[in-house]
């Protein structure tokens, strides 16, 4: 059962399947078309994707090296003025992440002021002092964010995690909508949904934007190659984009500046949207051993003729420690209270909280600052005894590497299950693009699910699915209550943009 | 002191190399008790040089050179007059806070060795020593529990290893130095840099390598554990960061693979007006 008193998204809170009110149409689509009908449009949108390979890698398990991530056919729906409320906060979150990072860069003020304790910047690896002092176009660090939002009520919505540095899931947002269109498209009648699929032009218009060079711009996205885990998002990416995908030996540095290596010569390239970790980016400045890097492109970016998107040292504002000073970072920037809240978190490194962490393991969610992919993390709730003890050694041990959360009732959404639709839990991230001329978020993002009953990791690498969120449009929104029960294939608004075949990808 | 310095770097490949990029810090910057009169970078070929100073204050050059290259030269030579300041660098180019020197690297990291070691030499600080006191008993008795090895070596090592072999150079040293210095709490950086030998040994087979810690109110400090002493005028520093990979005088990349051999020549010697004089 999911949590006791977890909010039903779509059913609301009451236990029932009646719909709240903006979404009695919802739940008789649910209701009412038969689940051997859900079965098989949930396989024909997996069987599409697995042709796509839209597949990912489970780290440690090699027998499964590639799966594809588990498709939900119940959508999530957003209203317009949640989807307002979520948006103000988001670009309020995402503009305070950048003067962070160009104040920590720059004059750390906010660490003169107390604000953030100065140890818990200076003394984490994620805050890179070599480039203390280079300031990227427009001061602007982190051009993509994906921010996790979780739910527990009508109008509560919190910050779980932000992602400040490659976040990916994006591709999932744009190939689970194709599928909607394609498999459900009377609910695209019956709700004006919002379209998603200018995600590749305001992501291509924000890195131009930022290009040092105003003229004609070129832009590439730099990926660690086809054995990386989100291989398929990067291509998908920059086939969307009409920009080219290469790999390091693609490029190559000279005199401070990134060429791209092509049939017809070399091209000066202006922006490296990269999805590899600093780490792995510049042998020459960063890990000597890494192979998937580009020697010398960290001089290029010293040097102001190139911007990397992200700019490399962005992970300090994703810290999980650094998290929970969000509140206060927010503030500092932007004068106003943060409208998007945290949960709650307990900093281990403080005996206090380090005390009632160990008191309360059973109740609470226990996360390595560092971690991601739900890997180092402890739900206590649902917790083994043994689980439980090897964190509390741990913590112990290194206090300074946890923080905790309480458990959540995160919200829940219907879904398709073994036994028919029931609700399980979902989080929620939406892509944030900050560019020269702001910050643009295109209306959806990622919902995850945690296919388990009752689980609330909703990680793929922890058996999560994902659904497509969908944000209904200001004012009018519905349309026709007749348009439910239109049959399969009469809508023509499907597979808009085509995919071209993998070989035909933009290498030379 | 008016000290000379000659500091000659050669590579040879075992094959022509398509192409080579250097990342050099080896150009000294001025500040109390170190003026920087003259330094120059030579090159024997074709090169690019792109000059910058990077997040740590060093002064930085890129270097880039198309090949087919089989061997290359870096010579670079200067004159820099020195005072002795006990150790103390004051008014150095500093854009970080001293706490950003407190984080471990893969070659600075503690094991239980090292920190029972500084604990044990440089006492607890409630018995009464302060920071500076600390410091420089850790500075003493490093030398006293490795023994120094003369010669060069070319692969890095951990703080850690080389202090479980019992031996080391130089490097190993000040990177055993600042891995007990950051188990104290004390922020501490790894220097390069040259010395000049009063012993008449003007030619060295490498550059020199020390440690700095820092002390509230007083600022930062030179400690060279491998000859037990605070740096004084025979000290020159040219470059900083949290290790040995930071500040290195040379770290490169080079596309045409075969086998690279390294041949390091310094001279530090005192200046012509001086010694005349």
């Amino acid at each position: 059962m999911p949590r006791s008193g977890a909010f039903d998204e779509i059913w609301g809170a009451s236990g029932s399947r009646e719909g709240r009110a903006e979404f009695q149409h919802l739940a008789d689509w649910i209701r009412d078309t038969d689940t051997a009908e859900f079965d098989r449009r949930q396989a024909a949108a997996e069987a599409a994707f697995r042709q796509l390979g839209i597949t990912f890698a489970v780290y440690g398990q090699e027998e499964a090296a590639e799966r594809i991530i588990p498709f939900d056919i119940v959508p999530r729906v957003f209203t317009a003025p949640e989807w307002e409320q979520l948006s103000t906060g988001l670009v309020q979150r995402v503009e305070a992440i950048n003067a962070f990072l160009d104040d920590l860069y720059g004059a750390q003020r906010i660490l003169k002021d107390g604000i953030v304790p100065a140890e818990l910047v200076l003394a984490n690896p994620q805050f890179r002092p070599l480039l203390m002092g280079a300031r990227p176009p427009h001061g602007i660090y982190a051009h993509i964010c994906g921010i996790d939002l979780v739910r527990t009520g009508p109008t509560d919505f919190f910050v779980l995690e932000d992602n400040a540095r490659t976040p990916s899931g994006v591709s999932y947002m744009l190939e689970n909508r194709e599928a909607m269109l394609r498999l459900c498209p009377e609910l695209f009648q019956v709700y004006d949904v919002l379209p998603v699929d200018t995600y590749p032009d305001r992501l291509r218009e924000t890195l131009q934007s930022v290009s040092p060079r105003s003229d004609h711009p070129v832009c590439v996205l730099l990926t660690p190659g086809h054995f990386n885990s989100a291989f398929y998002e990067h291509s998908f990416l920059a086939d969307s984009m009409g920009i080219e995908l290469v790999e390091a030996a693609d490029l190559e540095v000279d005199d401070d500046i990134v060429w791209m290596r092509t049939i017809d010569g070399r091209v000066r390239v202006d922006v490296v949207y990269r999805r590899i970790d600093d780490d792995y980016l510049d042998p020459l400045f960063f890990r000597p051993d890494s192979m998937l890097g580009v020697p010398g492109l960290l001089a290029a970016y010293l040097a102001g003729n190139v911007t990397l998107v992200n700019a490399p040292g962005t992970g300090i504002a994703d810290d999980k420690a650094i998290y929970s000073y969000m509140p206060e970072i927010v503030r500092y920037y932007s004068g106003g209270d943060a409208k998007l809240p945290n949960v709650e978190t307990y900093r281990c490194r403080e005996p206090q909280a380090l005390q009632y962490t160990l008191d309360n393991l059973d109740q609470l969610v226990v996360k390595l600052v560092d971690g991601s992919g739900g890997y180092g993390m402890l739900v206590g709730p649902t917790a083994s005894r043994a689980e439980i003890e090897a964190f509390r050694a741990a913590l112990i041990a290194e206090p300074h590497r946890y923080i905790a959360q309480p458990t959540l009732a995160l919200s829940t959404v219907p879904t398709l299950v073994k036994d028919g639709i029931a609700p399980r839990h979902v989080d929620f991230r939406p892509f944030c693009l900050s560019g020269a001329d702001g910050v643009s978020i295109v209306p959806g993002g990622l919902t995850r699910v945690a296919l388990k009953e009752g689980s609330l990791v909703v990680n793929s690498s922890q058996g999560g699915g994902t659904k497509d969120s969908l944000i209904l449009a200001p004012a009018r929104q519905t349309i026709d209550p007749d348009g439910m029960h239109q049959t399969l294939g009469t809508m023509s608004q499907t597979m808009g943009r085509g995919m071209k075949p993998m070989q035909s990808m933009g290498r030379r | 002191m008016r000290l000379n310095i000659l500091h000659r770097t050669s590579y040879a490949y075992s094959q022509p190399q398509a192409r080579l990029m250097q990342l050099l810090r080896m150009t000294p910057s001025s500040h109390i008790g170190q003026h920087v009169v003259d330094w120059r970078i030579d090159i024997d070929r074709d090169a690019r040089l792109r000059y910058r100073r990077d997040g740590f204050g060093n002064e930085t050059a890129m270097l880039y050179v198309e090949g087919p290259v089989d061997r290359i030269t870096l010579t670079v030579a200067g004159e820099v007059l020195t005072e002795d300041t006990a150790g103390i660098v004051q008014a150095a180019n500093e854009p970080l806070p001293p706490l950003v020197y407190l984080r471990a690297t893969p070659l600075t990291e503690h094991d239980d060795a090292i920190a029972t070691f500084a604990r044990d030499v440089a006492g607890s600080g409630a018995d009464g020593g302060s920071p500076l006191d600390r410091a420089h008993a850790l500075n003493r008795a490093i030398g006293q529990q490795m023994r120094f090895d003369t010669g060069t070596m070319n692969v890095e090592r951990s703080a850690a290893a080389a202090f479980g072999a019992g031996h080391g150079v130089c490097q190993d040293m000040a990177h055993v130095f600042i891995a007990g210095a950051r188990v104290l709490g004390l922020p501490a950086r790894y220097v390069s840099g040259h010395l000049f030998r009063r012993d008449g040994a003007s030619d060295q087979p490498a550059a020199h390598a020390w440690a700095e810690a820092h002390v509230d109110g007083i600022g930062w400090i030179g400690f060279d554990p491998a000859n037990a002493i605070c740096p004084d005028d025979a000290y020159v520093r040219v470059a900083v960061g949290l290790d040995y990979r930071e500040a290195a005088p040379v770290s490169g990349a080079r596309t045409g693979g075969g086998v690279e051999t390294l041949d390091v020549g310094v001279r530090v010697g005192l200046s012509q007006s001086q010694s005349q004089g």
